[in-house]
């Protein structure tokens, strides 16, 4: 505090608390309608306060899916979005902490190649090769499959670059002191490198998380069987139609589900969220 | 930077870069090669049979009314994003890194909505919003607010928008509030001592400081409001009324899967990676100015 302004304290008090009811209304909303009948909803103007549907509601959607809509059980598209999420950030870590460490701690021919080859993917997002690499899935017999959903998402830039420079800060003489106690770099991998690199795979993984429940044009092109739909998926085929024919109450409790779950990763890892969202992006 | 102790294998480092070279090669390279040659076809009705018409697709593209319609939408959809989301996170920010208790509990009320995936913050604001039953609806049309986004283009472009920048102002807001804080109090307190109020030293210290984070923040909001809204957009307009939300993200996506135009698809396809390119390689030089500062 450069000087001491009750007044002003109180008018950043204020703009901060507006913001946050600003940004909570949507979800207030959402949680409500979440546990409201359907009636209820379309009853204008809709209540402000929960009512007594929550149960009702929830193991509705979990066990039979909405009525009108997508009748796949969100308890499945949980699980489908739990698996995508959860193979596409240990596999992006994986591969990236790999090929950092080849490009790092060996000279090899092509090593510059292959360093701007995985740089070039930045560029190349999925909504700009929509049809060609939908394609290539199906060739490979991968539609509509677990693998399908997570593997061609996995090649990551950003997660090599992040280990790449992390790599480059452990002392030298580390791989040295290890070379003449006779460790081979496999072992150096796995006795130094992985143990000093968790924090960063911490930091990572949360946002790779994230990032990968949250995908949505991927799976709406290879999914096309209700069993493999995420949970995003699914409430995009919830909304059948026009306004107030949908089912909001369930398309409401779906939501819930879908953005608790992330959200819920951001505000307890909240450390590891900023870091690694911080150390990803620069 | 290159590390002075290395270890020596003629194989192992191959094996180390096989999946993440082979998952680029198939996934991205060998789509995006192919994104390429289809630009330069034109298929039959059937997707039968295909004829090399080297840059008719693009030619084509260019004298199209929807296509340059569907440049301008982007353009005013991500400068509205960019900028709006930008301006409130600042001052947000600035407000968060002013007040000494409860600075934590706002952070975690205002970072959340990263969490929230584009797709579902469309759904959640076009609840709110729906013309015959939502709840903001019924306020605006107490005000006198004829509302309605499924006919009205300029509402619907409001509701894209609002959905969107939404999501993005916790990304924003924590890389403003690292910027502020990683601002030496002694120069606030200086130009305080000086007699600088604190308008005039948010402009003449606080702001000029912080451009590198603004300008990074404008190419990151411009990035995100090209391709990541696609789902905000596929969830609530579809791209209407007419083609009033249809930015060129969704459009590729609509030729090429809804309409199966391939050559058409694939050639907006190259434009869009050409101004990806454009944009990563700005993005890059501003970090590199950065880091030799």
């Amino acid at each position: 505090m450069v000087e001491n302004r009750p007044v002003r304290d109180v008018l950043a008090h204020a703009v901060l608390i507006t913001g946050v009811l600003l940004v909570a209304f949507p979800l207030w909303v959402t949680f409500v309608a979440s546990t409201l009948t359907f009636e209820q909803i379309v009853t204008v103007p809709m209540p402000l306060w929960p009512g007594d549907h929550f149960l009702a509601n929830y193991t509705q959607v979990l066990t039979a899916g909405s009525e009108k809509g997508s009748s796949a059980p969100v308890s499945t598209m949980l699980v489908n979005s739990l698996i995508m999420a959860l193979s596409i950030a240990t596999g992006k870590i994986a591969i990236s902490i790999l090929s950092a460490f080849a490009i790092v701690y060996f000279r090899f021919p092509g090593r510059s190649f292959f360093f701007w080859s995985v740089f070039v993917t930045l560029m190349l997002p999925v909504e700009v090769r929509i049809i060609p690499t939908f394609k290539v899935a199906s060739d490979l017999g991968i539609l509509n499959t677990h693998v399908g959903l997570a593997l061609p998402l996995i090649a990551s830039a950003t997660a090599t670059f992040l280990f790449r420079q992390f790599f480059m800060t452990i002392p030298d003489e580390l791989a040295e002191a290890a070379r003449i106690d006779g460790a081979g770099p496999v072992r150096f991998f796995i006795d130094v490198v992985l143990p000093l690199s968790k924090t960063h795979m911490a930091a990572l993984f949360v946002i790779l998380f994230i990032y990968g429940w949250n995908q949505y044009l991927w799976p709406l092109l290879i999914t096309t069987s209700e069993s493999m739909y995420t949970v995003v998926i699914g409430i995009k085929r919830m909304i059948a139609g026009g306004d107030a024919s949908n089912e909001w109450h369930l398309i409401m409790a779906t939501a819930m589900m879908a953005l608790m779950p992330p959200a819920l990763v951001v505000v307890l890892m909240q450390k590891w969220f900023v870091k690694g969202l911080v150390e990803t992006e620069k | 930077m290159e590390k002075r102790v290395v270890f020596k294998s003629a194989w192992l480092p191959y094996v180390l870069l096989l999946p993440q070279i082979t998952i680029t090669v198939l996934f991205f390279f060998w789509p995006a090669a192919q994104a390429v040659y289809y630009s330069f076809q034109v298929q039959d009705a059937f997707g039968l049979t295909s004829k090399f018409v080297w840059f008719e697709n693009y030619i084509y593209l260019f004298k199209d009314s929807h296509y340059l319609s569907s440049f301008r939408v982007t353009a005013f959809f991500s400068v509205m994003v960019a900028t709006s989301g930008i301006v409130i996170s600042l001052v947000l920010a600035t407000m968060a890194d002013s007040v000494v208790r409860g600075a934590l509990a706002y952070k975690t009320f205002l970072i959340w909505p990263y969490a929230v995936a584009p797709a579902i913050a469309g759904v959640l604001w076009a609840f709110i919003f729906a013309p015959s039953i939502g709840i903001v609806t019924y306020f605006l049309k107490k005000l006198g607010v004829d509302w309605n986004w499924i006919i009205n283009s300029e509402q619907a472009m409001l509701l894209v928008v609002v959905a969107s920048v939404w999501k993005q102002i916790s990304y924003n807001f924590l890389f403003f509030l690292a910027g502020l804080q990683s601002i030496p109090k002694s120069l606030l307190e200086a130009a305080a001592i000086d007699g600088a109020g604190p308008f005039r030293r948010f402009w003449t210290i606080v702001f000029p400081l912080l451009s590198p984070t603004t300008f990074f923040l404008l190419v990151m909001n411009i990035i995100y409001s090209f391709f990541d809204t696609f789902g905000v957009i596929d969830a609530t307009t579809e791209g209407g009324p007419g083609d009033a939300t249809k930015i060129l993200v969704y459009k590729v996506y609509y030729d090429g899967v809804k309409a199966a135009d391939l050559g058409g698809s694939s050639a907006q396809s190259v434009i869009l990676m050409a101004i990806v390119v454009t944009l990563t390689v700005i993005q890059f030089r501003y970090i590199e100015r950065r880091v030799q500062y």
